[in-house]
């Protein structure tokens, strides 16, 4: 075989390994998840290290379901609500993901417009520059040429792994730290050890998973495969977390521990450690921040029309699909419109979005278990016993840890 | 009092006994198809702990204060496996649309009321998906019936014709019960029908693909995205999809086939009848991306000496393949490819005349193992509508077309 052609196979190989499940798993390192782990890093050190591993358990077994669950019903997840528990709780979820989900796309513009004015680039430029790209590349491509773009963009989080090992952080601390749990009863730390599990499962994923499983035609048969796929994501996702906390752990957290203010201030911290480091940590905020900035208002729109019944998806004319259209033109436009308000209470609404992402997922999960145990829908693939109490204790793990995120972000938000 | 009532209005609809006492709500609506496939036969009643049954023709009056009875007889009601239950079997459910050719999702039903023999009947009317109905759902039973009708009016209705509509049933015992046929999705195009399947779960389209005839079913088949194709042909018995195989070309069929797992494809092979599982065999062994996996094997070939009046003999013989034929082939005695002959020179020729005098300047042809690309490249140079691939000496085995073409490079 010729080198090109050998090459184009391994390619090929790649990304027929690479799916969903992949997309979805990095993608939740989104401008929120950066910032947190930075946060983590930058405050602590290496100390939250721990988390991760029991985080990717949690987010293991929660995308796992909805993975399954797309394979052998064909249907979204927003779908089995709907035909299970009818319009009315339907459409109370989707009125609060729109919500949710609109703070979350804020967020994003918000990134992308602080990790260019890293690169002297002022937001009044990318932020309409980023919306106007995003939208013509999800109304203008086909849905295959958007999916090679996005997988792609995975290949980008590569960013953080080196700049995480341009910083020359302590490997034998991080790899102690990885594996032993510390507990300091100090409300900052519980709160941002919260945080990172809040950050780590959010209710869009699940309907974003399961409809691109969907959407990808995998079937109850094929589906170890992509059962592999999830886990392999969730693993790569937590190796990208690993090295953001890591890099702002070596930088700032042990030179001077403190507070950064946003992910940019994270990159301007690991300054010191050369020019390559920090431009790589601004990088891989920047594609973070554009990857997520498409994606969510796309699997939005998608999740929304799905579950009440409109004409959705990429392959429609405009004409065909307005409601679809129409709300992924007002969740970008929207969402990158406020970035450039000033005075608009950015911090507020980001914080605002993580109440609503709390209060939103435990129904989520909850509904999730209830569908993946239906018999009529799942048949020999519903959860077993065991795995039903894994999954059980992870939701109410999950449950009972973002609740309390509720508590203390609606009681930052009160003071 | 109009003479239409929507499901949302008929759901909670209080039912009054012959004195005017209350005696509970109307909690569903079943048709019973095999009677009547519009007309909402019994009424399920919830008063106190149980449910009971009402018959239509027990109803005296309807609207949207209530139901009047017209006598005292209650029946419990038990489980029928005759009846199609609106609320809990169409109600947020999936249907076919076969007019505007969509799946759509049933939010909520209008019924026409008939006066039948003295007594009201409601009779579906219509389907109605849009954000009209969206809004009847949500205010349901929070605001009185009178005004949900007046509020509605600035929303634009959406709704779909009852007798357009397929139901999608996944129990082959349930679906004769219900009279449930797919006799609509018959009558589409197929390549409007794939797009459907492609978007229903695995138990819904194994329901459409088991029920629809062996012909819509393979060229149905043929439309659809290959790895739906696969999972489709997976789920049959074996029977069924052999004969479903044994109805697409030999050069679909072959393509169908590679996608599944080597034992089941097997199977399915064995199961077909010979002639036609030995030219999908041949195909099977060539490569995808090379002519040989290009090609099909239904072309006509006629004797380099031949007349038209041969030609058109052969033709009659092979009105099959009439409908997607645009060239025949002269070969010699032993099948060597001489010559191509436009199908449409033959229309202003007399039948004496020698089918080498109407041949193509020069006859292009492609040898089985050249890859497709270059396949390609010949049918943009020369601007081919068709392409002879010859094998081992210049020997015609296959043929390919434009319209294998315009799937490949779409695929890529």
């Amino acid at each position: 075989m010729s080198l090109l052609r050998r090459l184009r196979y391994q390619l090929a190989i790649f990304f027929s390994v690479v799916g969903p499940g992949f997309i979805t798993a990095v993608v939740d390192n989104d401008a929120g998840g950066i910032y947190t782990y930075s946060q983590a890093g930058a405050r602590y050190g290496y100390l939250p290290l721990w988390t991760l591993l029991p985080i990717t358990l949690l987010l293991i077994v929660a995308q796992e379901m909805c993975s399954r669950m797309g394979a052998v019903t064909g249907k979204g997840l927003s779908d089995l609500i709907r035909e299970e528990f009818g319009l009315r709780v339907t459409f109370a979820m989707m009125l609060a993901l729109v919500a949710a989900n609109l703070t979350n796309v804020m967020a994003n513009f918000a990134g992308i417009a602080s990790s260019l004015e890293l690169f002297g680039i002022s937001r009044y430029i990318s932020v309409p520059l980023g919306a106007l790209a995003v939208w013509l590349l999800v109304v203008k491509g086909t849905y295959e040429r958007i999916e090679r773009i996005f997988l792609f963009a995975t290949a980008l989080y590569v960013c953080y792994i080196a700049s995480g090992i341009l910083v020359k952080p302590d490997w034998r601390e991080a790899a102690v730290n990885s594996v032993r749990p510390v507990l300091m009863f100090e409300t900052g730390y519980i709160t941002l050890l919260i945080g990172m599990v809040g950050t780590s499962v959010a209710p869009w994923m699940q309907f974003y998973l399961q409809a691109a499983i969907v959407e990808k035609g995998v079937t109850a048969k094929e589906y170890a495969q992509s059962r592999v796929e999830v886990i392999v994501g969730c693993i790569v996702m937590s190796v990208i977390a690993f090295f953001i906390i890591v890099a702002c752990a070596g930088a700032i957290g042990s030179a001077g521990p403190r507070d950064i203010r946003d992910a940019a201030d994270a990159a301007e911290g690991l300054k010191p450690f050369g020019q390559y480091a920090f431009l790589l940590f601004a990088a891989g905020l920047f594609n973070a921040s554009l990857f997520a900035a498409c994606i969510l208002p796309l699997s939005t729109s998608y999740t929304v029309c799905e579950g009440l019944g409109f004409e959705s998806g990429v392959n429609n004319k405009l004409s065909e699909a307005p409601i679809f259209y129409g709300l992924f033109t007002f969740l970008v436009v929207v969402g990158a419109g406020v970035v450039l308000l000033p005075g608009f209470p950015l911090v507020r609404m980001i914080l605002f979005s993580q109440v609503l992402n709390g209060f939103l997922l435990p129904f989520v999960l909850i509904f999730q278990v209830l569908l993946v145990n239906k018999p009529r829908l799942m048949k020999e693939w519903k959860n077993s016993g065991a795995y039903n109490f894994v999954t059980w204790v992870a939701v109410t793990v999950m449950i009972g840890l973002t609740l309390t995120l509720v508590g203390i972000t609606a009681r930052d938000m009160l003071k | 009092m109009h003479d239409i009532l929507f499901l949302t209005e008929l759901v909670g609809l209080k039912v009054h006994d012959l004195r005017g006492r209350g005696i509970g709500r109307v909690k569903d609506a079943a048709i019973v198809p095999l009677i009547d496939v519009n007309r909402v036969d019994r009424f399920l009643i919830g008063g106190g702990l149980a449910w009971f049954s009402i018959r239509h023709d027990q109803v005296r009056s309807i609207d949207l204060d209530g139901i009047h009875l017209s006598d005292e007889k209650l029946t419990p009601y038990h489980a029928d496996e005759y009846m199609l239950r609106i609320v809990r079997d169409l109600l947020d459910q999936q249907i076919i649309d076969a007019e505007g050719r969509k799946v759509v999702r049933v939010t909520d039903l209008t019924f026409r009321v008939r006066h039948h023999h003295g007594h009201p009947t409601l009779n579906v009317e219509e389907i109605d998906i849009g954000l009209r109905s969206i809004f009847r759902r949500l205010v349901q039973g929070a605001l009185p019936r009178r005004w949900v009708r007046v509020l509605q009016q600035p929303i634009p209705p959406h709704s779909i014709d009852w007798a357009k509509c397929n139901i999608l049933e996944a129990d082959p015992m349930r679906r004769l019960r219900l009279n449930i046929s797919n006799r609509l999705l018959e009558e589409m195009h197929p390549a409007d029908l794939a797009e459907i399947v492609e978007e229903l779960g695995p138990d819904d389209r194994e329901a459409i693909f088991s029920t629809i005839d062996a012909e819509m079913a393979a060229e149905t088949l043929s439309e659809v995205d290959p790895g739906i194709q696969a999972s489709i042909l997976e789920s049959l018995d074996t029977e069924k999809a052999a004969e479903i195989v044994e109805e697409m070309s030999p050069d679909e069929a072959a393509d169908a086939l590679t996608e599944l797992e080597r034992e089941t494809a097997g199977e399915i092979l064995e199961e077909m009848e010979r002639e036609d599982g030995e030219g999908v065999r041949e195909l099977l062994g060539f490569k995808r991306d090379t002519a040989g996996g290009l090609m099909n094997t239904e072309y006509v070939t006629l004797p380099h000496q031949a007349v038209v009046g041969d030609a058109l003999a052969a033709l009659r013989r092979d009105e099959d393949l009439l409908e997607s034929l645009n060239t025949l082939f002269l070969v010699d005695e032993r099948e060597r490819l001489t010559g191509v002959v436009p199908l449409a020179r033959l229309l202003l020729q007399e039948s004496a005349t020698p089918l080498v005098s109407l041949a193509a300047e020069t006859a292009i042809s492609v040898h089985v193992t050249e890859h497709q690309d270059r396949v390609a490249e010949l049918f943009d140079k020369y601007n081919l509508l068709c392409l002879p691939v010859v094998g081992e000496h210049g020997v015609i085995c296959g043929v390919i077309t434009a319209d294998d073409i315009i799937s490949l490079l779409r695929n890529e």
